[in-house]
């Protein structure tokens, strides 16, 4: 009996919409729980981040500028999208995530169903985080929430899958590009994940993944000049600190969850709209009222 | 156009009329910490000056890093019996606080305008009954926290270090300790070196209406007080009004700590004039924009940008408005421009007058009234010729100085508006709706005034995008940077 020797895959990076390879041309082998070869990932560098938050940038108004309805659509697609690579998804995770099949399908399912559930903010979150607001005088007065811009992501190492969309869909769905690193420990997710986006109708730019090694990529994420915002989790008190100390750089909104494994799958703590909240700025308008 | 103008320049003064209530000032001021008055343990104090007439008002306690200590202990102290006090009574301390500040009006009106310079009619008008507003508004929030935000347990965050700029002493100290009382909070505010008479007088109203002991403290002093406040262990948020590289080092010191933050930085607004506004209400606009308190405000409309086609009828209509502005003694009801808050301000506004100068721009100060001989001065000005790239049209001058450009198209008028990394305010001023909410939805900045500028109110959410910080004041959606929600 022959076996058929297996195609290995090199995973790529995702900017702009394209999969590129990493420009520095470094690649790190993944290994499944066993030790047996599994695949490549793209070793992503800086220039590599530099050349996301570019892509992040261009694309930012022109989603923002997209109607609600047409962003929770989007989002949904995503969902569908993942749903059909579910079993794939859940193979992957297996392999290289410690817990089991069992454990890897209920966080891919848990990752569909966080989209569905963001895709449906869409058109609803400018109505929980606005409101009119009753000033003295005759003005019309009212305030709403707007994208921030460009927000970077920090996934956790653990729930590789679950962790990073659950980071990124609040941002996403308000209106903002994203530039995320994946987990640093099981950056098949992300790989997977890249896959997904690029097959869902997402306007290149908007959504962009890297994978590497954190240390590397954390600092300049933190110092970047155009990034406006960034939702982190998993990190520890050194790596939260280095995000932090960016802010003071260009008056970043640095959100780092404390988020444990098991909270990743609760939707009345990942789903809320206070998430969205965090990743958007409150435009109040006045206008006279007078004739 | 100048010749259909009635111009009675310095023809017609006006007499005298300046407010006189008396209002009593302590030689010195302690330190106000678990409801009393103490002098600072190192004994160190600093003057406090009127710019109007450099007089000496008072001495003010320099709050030293043990004096910080206990300020911030006594927050502690205060703080769990504070958050367990029943909601209603927490919103029924504000509403005496709000009611004693009515009350009080006249008397903390005249002194904000001699410790700061400000214009009575200012003090008067905008910044009492805004303050008294502001804890009437949070006092009623105080038992509705659970259903500002639904789906949401609110609770208080702890201890607030609250710091807080010059221009508007008592307002600000409004704006940031009624949100964190209502929601359950503690305090231990910094005033300004120069304007701490105010917030000291608050704090005897807040002996009046028997606030519990240390729920408010207050430390005076200058930048090492607040930095010490803001670097304190004991504190569980840090936020600050002032400038945008104060606020920047402020994040850093913060960074890994734990603690909350929340920023109200610098601005350099636009104020963008179509060629179908109302003229004459944009140049009332203009005024109000820069020259309201000195050009003393974070979201001054410090750069206006006028469509080519009325560009010289608004500078006409400018230069014939300006003249009319009275500058003075503050203390007088018809004053329109008051005094620079400080010498150093002056210098800082001055420098940057020969800033735009030197690098090309042309200034005009049609305002002919005589500057008294005592006191900090700047006659109201605009720079004409200005590029985006001079310094005047760039940073944040903070004082009566204006960089007037030109625009063709909405959207040349927006590419330049957002072409700056702050984002605090907006002014746009058009006939046409449809043109109004298209670039006011465009524009990045925290509030953006159509048809009028400069405008406040309790209800009303204040903060900015980019640089300009993060987290609000005001409105409902002010109280999220003293809540945590769980």
């Amino acid at each position: 009996m022959s076996t058929r020797l297996p195609v290995l895959k090199t995973w790529k990076l995702f900017i702009g919409g394209a999969f590129p390879r990493t420009e520095s041309g470094r690649t790190i082998a993944i290994e499944d729980l066993k030790g047996n070869l599994l695949a490549h990932i793209c070793h992503g560098s800086k220039k590599d981040l530099r050349n996301a938050v570019a892509a992040a940038r261009k694309a930012q108004s022109d989603w923002q500028m997209r109607s609600a309805y047409n962003r929770g659509q989007i989002l949904y697609r995503m969902a569908e999208m993942l749903e059909g690579k579910a079993e794939e998804a859940t193979q992957l995770l297996a392999a290289t995530v410690p817990g089991g099949v069992r454990r890897a399908r209920k966080e891919v399912e848990a990752a569909c169903d966080r989209l569905v559930s963001m895709a449906g903010w869409a058109d609803k979150y400018p109505q929980i985080l606005g409101n009119q607001n009753p000033v003295a005088g005759s003005f019309y007065n009212f305030t709403v929430p707007e994208a921030v811009g460009v927000v970077g992501v920090v996934a956790p190492s653990e729930e590789p899958l679950l962790g990073l969309v659950s980071l990124i869909a609040p941002a996403l769905v308000s209106g903002n590009s994203i530039v995320a690193i994946g987990s640093p420990k099981h950056p098949l997710g992300t790989a997977l994940f890249a896959e997904v986006c690029a097959t869902s109708d997402v306007p290149a730019g908007v959504l962009n993944l890297l994978t590497g090694k954190r240390p590397e990529l954390l600092g300049v994420m933190a110092d970047h000049r155009d990034v406006d915002a960034i939702h982190a989790g998993g990190c520890s008190l050194k790596e939260r600190r280095t995000l932090e100390l960016g802010a003071g750089g260009n008056i970043k909104r640095v959100v780092v969850r404390k988020t444990k494994a098991a909270d990743w799958y609760d939707d009345r703590i990942c789903a809320s709209p206070y998430w969205i909240d965090s990743f958007v700025d409150s435009k109040t308008i006045w206008h006279p009222s007078s004739t | 156009m100048k010749k259909n103008t009635l111009n009675f320049g310095d023809a017609w003064e006006y007499a005298p009329a300046p407010d006189s209530t008396p209002v009593v000032i302590e030689k010195r001021y302690g330190l106000f910490i678990n409801g009393d008055f103490c002098a600072p343990q190192k004994g160190k104090t600093m003057a406090t000056v009127n710019p109007a007439t450099e007089e000496v008002l008072s001495q003010i306690a320099v709050a030293s890093d043990a004096d910080v200590d206990k300020a911030v202990a006594a927050a502690r102290k205060a703080y769990p019996a504070w958050k367990r006090l029943p909601a209603k009574d927490r919103g029924k301390y504000l509403f005496r606080i709000a009611r004693r500040l009515q009350e009080r009006a006249r008397e903390f009106a005249i002194l904000e305008t001699m410790d700061g310079g400000k214009p009575i009619k200012e003090s008067r008008d905008v910044d009492l009954p805004e303050a008294a507003k502001h804890f009437f508004y949070h006092a009623g929030w105080a038992d509705k926290l659970d259903y500002a935000f639904p789906g949401c347990e609110a609770k208080p965050v702890g201890v607030c270090a609250q710091i807080i700029p010059w221009n508007f002493p008592l307002l600000m100290a409004a704006w940031k300790i009624a949100p964190a009382l209502a929601c359950g909070n503690t305090v231990v505010l910094k005033p300004a070196e120069t304007t701490s008479l105010t917030a000291l007088r608050l704090a005897e109203i807040f002996q009046e209406i028997g606030l519990p002991e240390g729920v408010v403290n207050i430390v005076t002093g200058a930048g090492e007080t607040g930095a010490a406040l803001a670097a304190h262990k004991g504190v569980d948020k840090v936020a600050f009004t002032g400038s945008t590289g104060v606020g920047k080092l402020l994040a850093e010191n913060v960074a890994g700590t734990g603690k909350r933050l929340s920023l109200e930085l610098g601005g350099k607004s636009p104020n963008i004039i179509f060629e179908d506004a109302s003229i004459d209400q944009a140049v009332e606009g203009i005024i109000t924009g820069i020259y309201f308190n000195q050009g003393h405000v974070c979201c001054a409309g410090s750069r206006l940008f006028v469509q080519e086609s009325v560009l010289d009828e608004v500078k006409t209509k400018l230069a014939i408005r300006l003249q009319t502005l009275r500058m003075g003694d503050p203390l007088d009801k018809n004053t329109d421009v008051g005094a620079i808050n400080s010498a150093g301000q002056l210098q800082t506004i001055q420098h940057y007058i020969q800033c735009g100068k030197k690098e090309g721009a042309v200034m005009h100060q049609p305002n002919s009234r005589k500057v008294p001989r005592k006191g900090y001065w700047c006659r109201p000005a605009w720079f004409d010729g200005v590029q985006p790239s001079h310094t005047i049209a760039r940073e944040e001058i903070f004082g009566p100085v204006l960089a007037v450009m030109s625009f063709r198209t909405p959207e040349e008028a927006l590419k330049r508006a957002n072409n700056t990394p702050y984002g605090l305010a907006a002014g746009i001023w058009t006939d046409k709706g449809s043109k109004a909410f298209e670039m006011a939805s465009r524009i990045k900045a925290g509030v953006v005034w159509c048809n009028t500028y400069n405008r406040f109110d309790a209800t009303s959410p204040f903060g900015g995008f980019k640089e300009s910080g993060f987290g609000r004041e005001g409105g409902r959606q002010g109280l999220s940077a003293y809540l945590e929600l769980v």
